[in-house]
């Protein structure tokens, strides 16, 4: 990637130019310290993977920026809009798809329009007056990403959002974020297991370990990236061995 | 996967990022607002769930001491243990919640049961759902009360048309509660429970009443309670015991102080059955702790 990359390599926190920051943030539970003086900035409309094995913090961090949790120490920054996708879409089965997307803004005229929109987007503008369980798996998370996107977020926050969802779908929904992401430039925090996703898809990857951040690396390769090209095989394995996996066995030759 | 990622088109990043970039400078960043559930000391919870009736007993106390109250309108909390102490003293009390307590306890013993094999019937199978739901629907609407007549033409005055009455009235709260809690199994495990070989009175025994139990001491909760409504109506003939007898008792010599107590009775009778359902919740459903059926 160009010049913004370079930008956004430096997001400092005396500028304020950030869309997230947390600074020395801890928070256990019980005797389990699942963040452990945790620091991140996230530059606005960068795109953050967050990877790690279970149980280090991932999702803790993304209730953390939704205020669903205090912090034991430390201080968390987010701006004004910040929406969540999760891993269930979420949908509330009572209401319509349209209204799905509506959820929690005043039913205007306008505010229709622009869910219609959104719901235009993600390609589901024929399902507005579906209801959510005759949706497909795919199908309802474009809804939730719909949702999510509808109120212009400046910081979106992606809890595995594709990891309930069939490889080939997967695929798709990884297209669709990519040309939401152009249209919209929200900073996007994404949580996820899948290592090729992270790469595909982020600007920088965060591993975290044990409560701490083990690897924080920048992906300068452009788009569209193959896994064979020669330095996301490399940033692949140097993952993998982070998470004590030999990624021999499953390298592809290039 | 190589292949799919290689042929997506893409626009260049630069192009599209610097001016939303520069837009979004001017973002101010702020703590988020707290939306998490905030943790209450058990402590506080206690002393809330005690502070309500406390306060309205020291009211009563107060109003009746002060003379605001009327005796002949609400004897003063002082008469009410007095006259407690007076049936105590006699024996009468412990007779009467005895006799009362066997009347509920076989009523709705003979009620729940029937309401529960009915309600499963219905809940599992759509040919039980059709033989049974529709009249066990018309069955809900009729007041139990409005059966006394026909119960005491049967039954004549005596224990059994008591019993009976019971536990015509814990059956409708029964069957829907156990219904509805039966319908409400998640279909996904019965179906694998089925797969695995599961059948039958098996089947119901290790999948679905285990399922539906949060339900079914709901179920079990309301029927006690319409079992001292029951009660009442039962205890007005053929009988000299029972707390039921003793409200038409008090009706009959309007001794304002027995009328409180029966009151007073039935509520330590319903704290007594939440207090028992939710040790039963505990022990029966220790996979839900803390969380209670209400």
């Amino acid at each position: 990637m160009s010049a913004p990359t370079t930008t956004r390599t430096t997001p400092s926190a005396t500028t304020g130019r950030a869309a997230a920051r947390l600074t020395a943030v801890s928070k256990a539970y019980g005797d389990t310290r699942v963040l452990d003086a945790i620091d991140l900035t996230i530059a606005p409309g960068e795109f953050v993977a967050v990877l790690g094995p279970s149980g280090t913090g991932k999702t803790t961090l993304l209730r953390l920026l939704n205020g669903f949790e205090k912090p034991d120490a430390g201080e968390i920054l987010v701006p004004p809009r910040v929406t969540t996708v999760y891993q269930e879409p979420r949908l509330v089965p009572a209401h319509r798809v349209l209204r799905n997307v509506l959820l929690g803004q005043r039913r205007t005229k306008g505010n229709k329009s622009a869910a219609l929109a959104a719901l235009t987007e993600v390609g589901l503008e024929r399902h507005a007056r579906s209801w959510p369980a005759t949706l497909s798996g795919g199908e309802a998370q474009r809804v939730a990403l719909a949702r999510a996107l509808v109120r212009d977020p400046q910081l979106l926050l992606l809890d595995e959002p594709f990891a309930a969802l069939d490889a080939l779908t997967r695929l798709r929904m990884h297209d669709l974020l990519d040309r939401l992401r152009e249209r919209h430039r929200p900073a996007i925090l994404l949580v996820t297991h899948d290592i090729d996703e992270a790469i595909r898809l982020a600007d920088r990857i965060v591993m975290l370990r044990s409560g701490s951040v083990a690897i924080d690396v920048r992906i300068d390769v452009e788009h569209p990236r193959t896994i064979t090209d020669p330095r996301v095989v490399d940033l692949r394995e140097r993952l993998l061995g982070e998470l004590g996996i030999d990624p021999n066995p499953t390298k592809e030759n290039p | 996967m190589t292949a799919a990622l290689d042929a997506t088109p893409r626009t260049d990043r630069a192009d599209a990022g610097e001016p939303a970039d520069a837009d979004r400078t001017a973002v101010t960043l702020a703590r988020p607002r707290f939306l998490g559930s905030r943790k209450r000391s058990r402590t506080l919870s206690v002393t809330l769930r005690f502070a309500v009736p406390i306060a309205l007993l020291t009211v009563w106390q107060v109003a009746s001491s002060a003379g605001w109250l009327d005796p002949q309108i609400l004897s003063s909390p002082g008469s009410v243990v007095q006259a407690a102490e007076e049936l105590w003293e006699s024996g009468q009390l412990t007779d009467f919640l005895a006799a009362s307590g066997r009347r509920a306890a076989i009523g709705v013993t003979l009620g729940v049961a029937v309401g529960l094999v009915l309600g499963i019937l219905s809940g599992i199978s759509a040919l039980g759902e059709d033989l049974i739901d529709p009249t066990m629907q018309m069955y809900r609407a009729v007041p139990f009360l409005a059966l006394v007549p026909l119960l005491l033409s049967w039954f004549g005055v005596g224990e059994g048309f008591k019993i009976v009455l019971i536990a015509v009235s814990a059956v409708a709260p029964m069957y829907a509660y156990t219904y509805l809690g039966v319908r409400g199994v998640d279909r996904k495990v019965v179906e694998a429970a089925r797969g695995y070989g599961l059948s039958g009175a098996r089947l119901v025994a290790q999948v679905i009443l285990p399922s539906a139990l949060p339900n079914i001491l709901m179920a079990l909760r309301i029927c006690l309670s319409v079992s001292l409504t029951g009660l009442i109506a039962a205890e007005q003939i053929g009988t000299t015991t029972g707390i039921g007898y003793l409200v038409s008792l008090s009706q009959q010599y309007f001794r304002n102080d027995y009328m409180v107590l029966c009151i007073v009775l039935y509520a330590v009778i319903g704290v007594l059955i939440d207090l028992g359902i939710r040790v039963v919740e505990r022990l029966a459903m220790p996979w839900r702790s803390g969380v209670a059926a209400r």
